[in-house]
C-alpha cells in the first residue's frame, strides 16, 4: 500500500505461531492484566445512556468541544510533522556533539506530568513569561486563546512523532541513501526522493500517535489555556466540567474519545504489523 | 476472543451487583475502632480543616483525623459510589443534597460556615478594576468559575441581580484555578471566595463589593451512615460548629452560618 512497504522483505519466521513457546501459567497474569485494562472501558460502555446519547452528543456545548478538539488536534499534528520530522532526521542521521543529551530533553514532555508542562508553557508564553513581553510588543497575546491550546497539545504530542519516526529511520538504515549519494544526488534530493518515501509509514503512524495525544490533552491545556466554550474548552475539559452536573453527558462524550482511541490503535497497530513501528 | 468477551461481560455484571449491595448495606457495624476519622471536605476548607483536625487530635488523644480535600461535587460522587468516609463537609447545599437524597447521611446536615465572593486582581491592578460593574469593561481579562460549579453559580447570581454581563476569557472548573490565573498575572481579575483571596496573601489584591451579599454560599457538614465510629464523627462535627471551630473559620475569613 505504502511506497515504503513494497521495498521491505517479510522477516523470516514472522508467520510462525508464538503461542507454543509461552508457558501456560503465564496466561493467568496476562489475563488479569488484560482485564484490568479492558474492564474500565467496558464499565464506561455499560454506563452510556444509549437512549439519549444522540441528544447528549449534539448539544451545543458538546458540538463546540468536539469541533474545537478536532481543529486543535489537527493543527498541532501539522506542527508536530513540520517540526518533528526534521528533529527526528537530525537525531537519527547527524552526529553533532551533545545530541544524545539534547535527545533526552526533547523527549521530556513524554514523561513529564502534563500539568507541569502547562506551568512551564505559562512561564514561557504567558503575559509574565519569558517571551511574554516580547510577544506583547508584537501584539500577540497567547493565554486564553485557541493558540494556547494548540501550543499545549503540540508540546505534549511532539515527542511521540519524534520518537516513533526516529525508530523507523534507524531501523530502515542508510543503504539506499548512500547509494543515491554515490549516484550524485544532493542531500535535499536524497531526502525527498529516498529517505522520506522510505519512512513515510513511520511519519504517518507518528502523526496518528501525536494526533491521539493532542486529542486527549487535558492537564497542560487546563493550566495554560483556560476553559471557555468554543475557544479553549476541548473535549477532555468539557467532560471534566460536565461531570459536575451531568454525568450522563460526560459518559457520552467519553464514549467519543474511547471510539477515537480504538480507531487510532487499530490504525497504528495495522501499520506496526507491516513492520513500520 | 469471544470467551474473553463473555468473561468480561460476566465480570461487569458482578461488579454492577457489588456496587448496589455496597450502597444498601451501610451502617451495619458500630464498633469503636482505632480512632481514625476520615473527613471528606471541600477544597476551600483545606487550610482551616487541617488546623481543626490537628486541634481535634490534641483534644482527643489516640484519634487520627485524615482528610480528602476536593471539589464538593467530586466528593459527593465518591460518597454515593461507596467511598468510606465518616464526615462530609460540602461547599454548597446542592452537593449535600446529593448525599442526603441517597440516604447516606446520618442525621440532618449542620451549617457551619458561609463564604462570600470577592474580586481579586493582581497587585498592580492592570485593568484598574474598582467595583463589580468594572468586570464587564471591554478589554478586561476576567476569569470566572464555570456555572456548573458552586462558585460559578454564585457569580452568575450576582451578575443577574446586578444586571451585569461579564464576558470572561475563561470559565474554570474550580475556584483555585481562577485564583492561580490571577496570581500568575495571566488574568486582570477573577471572582473567588473571600477566604481564597485571604489565603493568597499579597499575591493578589482583594476588592470587596456589596453585591456579593446577595449570593452567600453556605457550608453544611454531616456524619455519614458509612461511618464506623459515628460518635467520634459527631464529636468532630460538634467541634467545627462549636466555639473553637468557629474561631478558626472566622480567622480564615469565613462568615458565621
Amino acid at each position: 500500500m505504502m511506497p515504503g512497504s513494497a521495498l521491505r522483505k517479510p522477516l523470516p519466521g514472522r508467520t510462525r505461531r508464538a503461542g507454543s513457546t509461552v508457558p501456560v501459567w503465564m496466561f493467568v497474569p496476562a489475563v488479569v492484566g488484560g482485564l484490568f485494562v479492558l474492564l474500565p472501558l467496558v464499565s464506561v460502555l455499560v454506563r452510556v445512556p444509549w437512549s439519549h446519547v444522540g441528544a447528549l452528543l449534539t448539544s451545543e456545548s458538546s458540538r463546540a468541544a468536539l469541533w474545537l478538539s478536532l481543529k486543535t488536534a489537527l493543527a498541532s499534528t501539522v506542527l508536530c510533522v513540520v517540526f518533528g520530522v526534521p528533529m527526528a532526521l537530525v537525531l537519527a542521521r547527524s552526529n553533532v556533539r551533545g545530541l544524545r543529551v539534547l535527545r533526552s530533553f526533547v523527549l521530556l514532555p513524554l514523561v513529564l506530568p502534563p500539568v507541569v508542562g502547562g506551568i512551564a508553557l505559562l512561564y514561557t508564553f504567558g503575559r509574565q513569561g519569558l517571551l511574554g513581553s516580547t510577544l506583547d510588543v508584537l501584539g500577540l497575546q497567547i493565554a486564553f486563546t485557541t493558540t494556547a491550546v494548540v501550543l499545549a497539545q503540540t508540546f505534549v504530542a511532539l515527542p511521540f512523532l519524534v520518537l516513533s519516526l526516529e525508530g523507523t529511520l534507524r531501523a530502515t538504515g542508510q543503504r539506499y541513501e548512500a547509494v543515491a549519494a554515490t549516484l550524485g544526488a544532493r542531500p535535499t534530493t536524497v531526502l525527498w526522493r529516498v529517505t522520506l518515501p522510505l519512512v513515510l509509514p513511520g511519519v504517518l503512524s507518528g502523526a496518528v500517535l501525536s494526533f491521539a495525544r493532542a486529542l486527549g490533552e487535558f492537564g497542560a491545556t487546563l493550566t495554560f489555556a483556560g476553559s471557555l466554550q468554543g475557544v479553549t474548552r476541548t473535549l477532555p475539559l468539557e467532560i471534566y466540567l460536565q461531570r459536575e452536573i451531568d454525568p450522563d453527558a460526560a459518559v457520552a462524550l467519553s464514549l467519543l474519545l474511547v471510539a477515537a482511541a480504538v480507531v487510532i490503535v487499530v490504525v497504528v497497530r495495522g501499520r506496526a504489523a507491516q513492520g513500520s513501528l | 476472543m469471544r470467551r474473553l468477551a463473555a468473561l468480561l461481560f460476566g465480570a461487569a455484571l458482578v461488579a454492577g451487583c457489588g456496587g448496589s449491595t455496597a450502597n444498601g448495606s451501610n451502617g451495619g457495624s458500630s464498633t469503636e475502632g482505632s480512632g481514625t476519622l476520615t473527613v471528606f471536605a471541600a477544597a476551600s476548607l483545606q487550610k482551616t480543616f487541617t488546623t481543626l483536625g490537628q486541634q481535634f487530635e490534641q483534644q482527643h488523644p489516640g484519634t487520627k483525623v485524615t482528610f480528602s480535600f476536593a471539589g464538593s461535587s467530586d466528593l459527593a460522587t465518591q460518597i454515593t459510589n461507596g467511598a468510606p468516609a465518616d464526615v462530609f463537609a460540602s461547599a454548597d447545599q446542592k452537593n449535600m443534597t446529593k448525599v442526603t437524597d441517597a440516604k447516606l447521611a446520618a442525621g440532618t446536615p449542620a451549617n457551619f460556615a458561609t463564604n462570600l465572593l470577592t474580586i481579586v486582581v493582581p497587585p498592580s491592578n492592570p485593568a484598574k478594576i474598582t467595583n463589580f460593574s468594572d468586570l464587564a469593561k471591554p478589554g478586561a481579562k476576567v476569569v470566572l468559575c464555570a456555572a456548573q460549579v458552586p462558585c460559578g453559580t454564585a457569580s452568575q447570581k450576582v451578575e443577574q441581580l446586578t444586571g451585569t454581563t461579564i464576558k470572561p476569557v475563561s470559565e474554570e472548573s474550580s475556584v483555585t484555578d481562577v485564583l492561580t490565573k490571577v496570581t500568575s498575572g495571566e488574568a486582570d481579575a477573577g471572582l473567588v471566595y473571600v477566604t481564597d483571596a485571604k489565603g493568597a496573601g499579597s499575591a493578589v489584591q482583594a476588592i470587596d463589593f456589596p453585591e456579593s451579599a446577595k449570593a452567600v454560599n453556605t457550608y453544611p457538614a454531616v456524619v455519614l451512615t458509612a461511618s464506623k465510629q459515628p460518635q467520634l464523627a459527631r464529636q468532630f462535627e460538634d467541634y467545627i460548629t462549636g466555639p473553637q471551630g468557629q474561631q478558626v473559620l472566622h480567622d480564615a475569613g469565613f462568615g458565621a452560618p
